[in-house]
């Protein structure tokens, strides 16, 4: 890194930088200094960060606030769960239930034959397409029904949480067909490649790794295209967009499916790496947790969003287990601290406490503070009240 | 014959299931018109509004106690006394919370959102660490137990009975509140033009306040109706939280009568379906259903004709 570079072309090399030590900590770092246990607790953080990076798109960039985000975390969990409890669920490994080669819990439930929507995840290569398109055909259908309407804000909120909530007492209503409330649970291979043990978990560690940054590297693409830029625009003007000529519809849909895709891939890499599926990992509760993770890392910042997936998890496993109380308390107090205190998370906070003091080491000028999230209130038009001269010459 | 059943019996499942779906309705009547006061009138989305609820019912189980050991005489009314001292909590704690919270966020309707959810977690865990983990009961009066037989196949529970008059009371008296007094006026006034509601002498921020106070106070209310039909734990208000504001939305917010008719249509799908399938299966579809007409008409059922 020169120091010399123009003042055009740094962001782009901060983001490299950042995405280097992201990189350096999550490739070597984490594995080198962690033992097994914690490196694949941090992998299942890490299935949150897909998330999160998501939302940083479509909430922080385009003001969308999706409540909805585990229905897609959940989907692209359970499609590649299905396929892992269909491999688990052989002739041979179920010889003892009544109707052998279905899922046990279909067994349970009386089920005698495999519905014909699990007949595809047989294949593998099925289950991996399934992952990334049903959900986000799913969020397609979301999205062109509320934007093209232009709704919006609230409502769109309110009505993916409702969505979120219809798919978890759906699941666990059809208990026979789904796993009900345990969830598809006992996943033991892939492809025949044993995913419990120790080697498999340290791999799998890397390939979700791998995958995160893959997403990453996406998220900046788009933030720093024209379409990201444009989300910005319709967050904060949303009619002049419109004005402009464009489809303010589209780019929200784009922006909705992309972070459903993401988050799709986090949860079949969830499903991968903790060995089961369940709806605790759908509903209304765990979707605005996922929107928490983004906003204690900073909405605006993909980096930040990791970061903050990373550390909130890490601190709920942490408190939740010695003090249950207080991590409820402080869960609560992180909602209104990153509403009331810090909008724009630790992102904001490193750009405007840790990033002067750097620049002033350096001998830098400061860099600009960044925009705050909300929009300033709006001042009132003025108005001049003059007499009009034809009526003053009048009197 | 429909089905298995004769007509006769039909009806009377109707008539039962419409009966259940009625306690329902009161619930999400008493809870969505707080919330339609909140939200429709003031756009602030308060995620925490169940937790006002469980404050109410709460309030009304510890004076229950403290009735049938102090003062046991007062036991048959002490339900009245209950309810205005719900009342009083709820408001108070609505007032608290808008003083130090939504007032700074009156433009960020998102952020309420998740502020008044991080609120709803600490109340939550409050309310857990207070009076434990468990789910608590109210004794009823000897005069609300027992049901009033209709028909030989149809009963009616009293206490659902007191509930539905205990609604319409209610509903009653915030329609008077906000149509036909002054203050109610101020209210609707500022929703409409709050800057030129201050211009004309209108203090904006004490409207605000009890406005908030007010809505929460009505959610105290319900809590404490709430106790007569079901046990109350810690994390009850959550399960009704968003069908309550599903309910709000599909009536159209800024409309009253509106969230009354989607209270009653949504509660109404619901409790009749659930003889037919299973309650989880009859939830989903009432569910599908409303969002599905929010997705075609997503201003709501009712709307004011506003030019926009």
């Amino acid at each position: 890194m020169s120091l010399a570079t123009s003042a055009s072309k740094r962001p782009i090399n901060k983001d490299l930088l950042a995405f280097a030590v992201i990189a350096a900590l999550l490739l070597l770092v984490l594995p080198l200094t962690l033992d097994l246990f914690r490196l694949n607790l941090v992998g299942k953080y890490l299935t949150y960060a897909f998330v999160a990076v998501g939302l940083v798109l479509c909430w922080g960039l385009g003001g969308i606030l999706s409540l909805g985000q585990g229905i897609f975390f959940g989907l692209g969990g359970y499609c590649m769960a299905m396929f892992l409890k269909l491999e688990a669920s052989s002739p041979e490994n179920t010889a003892i239930q009544s109707t052998p080669g279905i899922p046990d819990f279909m067994d349970w439930n009386q089920v005698t034959e495999l519905p014909w929507w699990w007949v595809p995840f047989q294949s593998f290569p099925v289950a991996i397409l399934a992952i990334i398109v049903v959900p986000t055909v799913f969020a397609y259908i979301i999205g062109a029904a509320m934007f093209k309407r232009r709704v919006g804000g609230v409502y769109f909120a309110i009505i993916t949480q409702a969505i979120a909530a219809i798919l978890t007492i759906l699941i666990v209503g059809q208990q026979g067909y789904t796993g009900g409330i345990n969830g598809m649970t006992d996943l033991r291979t892939l492809l025949g490649w044993d995913i419990r043990t120790d080697s498999a978990k340290f791999i799998l560690y890397f390939v979700n790794a791998a995958l995160l940054l893959g997403v990453i590297l996406i998220a900046l693409y788009v933030k720093g295209s024209k379409a990201g830029r444009l989300l910005i625009a319709m967050r904060d003007k949303e009619d002049r967009v419109r004005f402009s000529g464009y489809d303010v519809a589209n780019f929200k849909i784009f922006v909705f499916c992309l972070a459903a895709a993401f988050s799709a891939i986090g949860g079949a890499m969830f499903a991968l790496q903790v060995g089961f599926m369940s709806p605790s990992f759908v509903g209304i509760v765990p979707s605005i947790e996922m929107v928490i993770f983004c906003a204690v890392g900073g909405r605006l910042s993909i980096f930040g969003a990791v970061y903050g997936a990373l550390l909130v998890n890490w601190a709920k496993t942490t408190f939740s287990e010695s003090f249950p109380e207080l991590w409820l308390f402080a869960m609560g107090g992180l909602f209104i601290a990153v509403v009331m205190a810090f909008p724009n998370g630790l992102a904001g906070i490193w750009k405007s406490y840790v990033e002067p003091i750097w620049a002033r080491l350096r001998e830098r000028p400061r860099p600009a503070p960044t925009t705050p999230v909300t929009a300033p209130p709006v001042p009132l038009p003025v108005a001049s009240i003059a007499p009009i001269p034809s009526q003053a010459a009048a009197e | 014959m429909i089905g298995d059943y004769t007509y006769d019996q039909f009806f009377s499942i109707l008539a039962m299931q419409g009966f259940a779906g009625l306690s329902l309705f009161s619930v999400f009547v008493l809870m969505a018109l707080g919330l339609a006061i909140i939200f429709g009138q003031m756009g602030v989305i308060n995620m925490a509004h169940g937790e006002f609820m469980i404050l109410g019912a709460y309030t009304t189980w510890g004076v229950s106690l403290f009735v049938t050991s102090f003062a046991p005489a007062l036991f048959p009314v002490y339900f009245f006394i209950a309810m205005a001292l719900a009342f009083c909590a709820s408001f108070t704690l609505g007032v608290l919370v808008e003083w130090s919270m939504i007032r700074h966020l009156y433009r960020r309707p998102l952020d309420t959102l998740l502020a008044t959810w991080g609120l709803s977690l600490i109340l939550q865990q409050l309310y857990r660490t207070v009076f434990g983990a468990r789910e608590v009961g109210v004794t009823l009066p000897d005069w609300m137990m027992g049901s009033l037989p209709l028909t030989d196949i149809i009963e009616v529970p009293i206490n659902g009975l007191f509930v539905m008059g205990l609604t319409t009371l209610i509903a009653t008296s915030v329609f008077l509140l906000m149509f036909k007094s002054r203050w109610g006026k101020q209210v609707r006034a500022v929703t409409q033009n709050r800057v030129m509601a201050g211009a004309v002498g209108i203090d904006t921020k004490r409207v605000d306040r009890l406005t908030f106070g007010l809505g929460c106070g009505i959610a105290g209310v319900a809590g404490s109706a709430f106790t007569m039909i079901g046990s109350t734990g810690p994390t009850s208000g959550q399960l009704y939280i968003v069908d309550t504001f599903l309910v709000v939305v599909f009536g159209g917010a800024a409309s009253l009568l509106g969230t009354i008719a989607s209270a009653f249509a949504i509660s109404q799908a619901q409790s009749t379906m659930e003889f037919f399938l299973s309650g989880s299966m009859a939830k989903v579809l009432t569910l599908l259903t409303v969002v599905g007409i929010l997705m075609l008409r997503p201003q709501g059922l009712f709307t004011l004709k506003i030019r926009r």
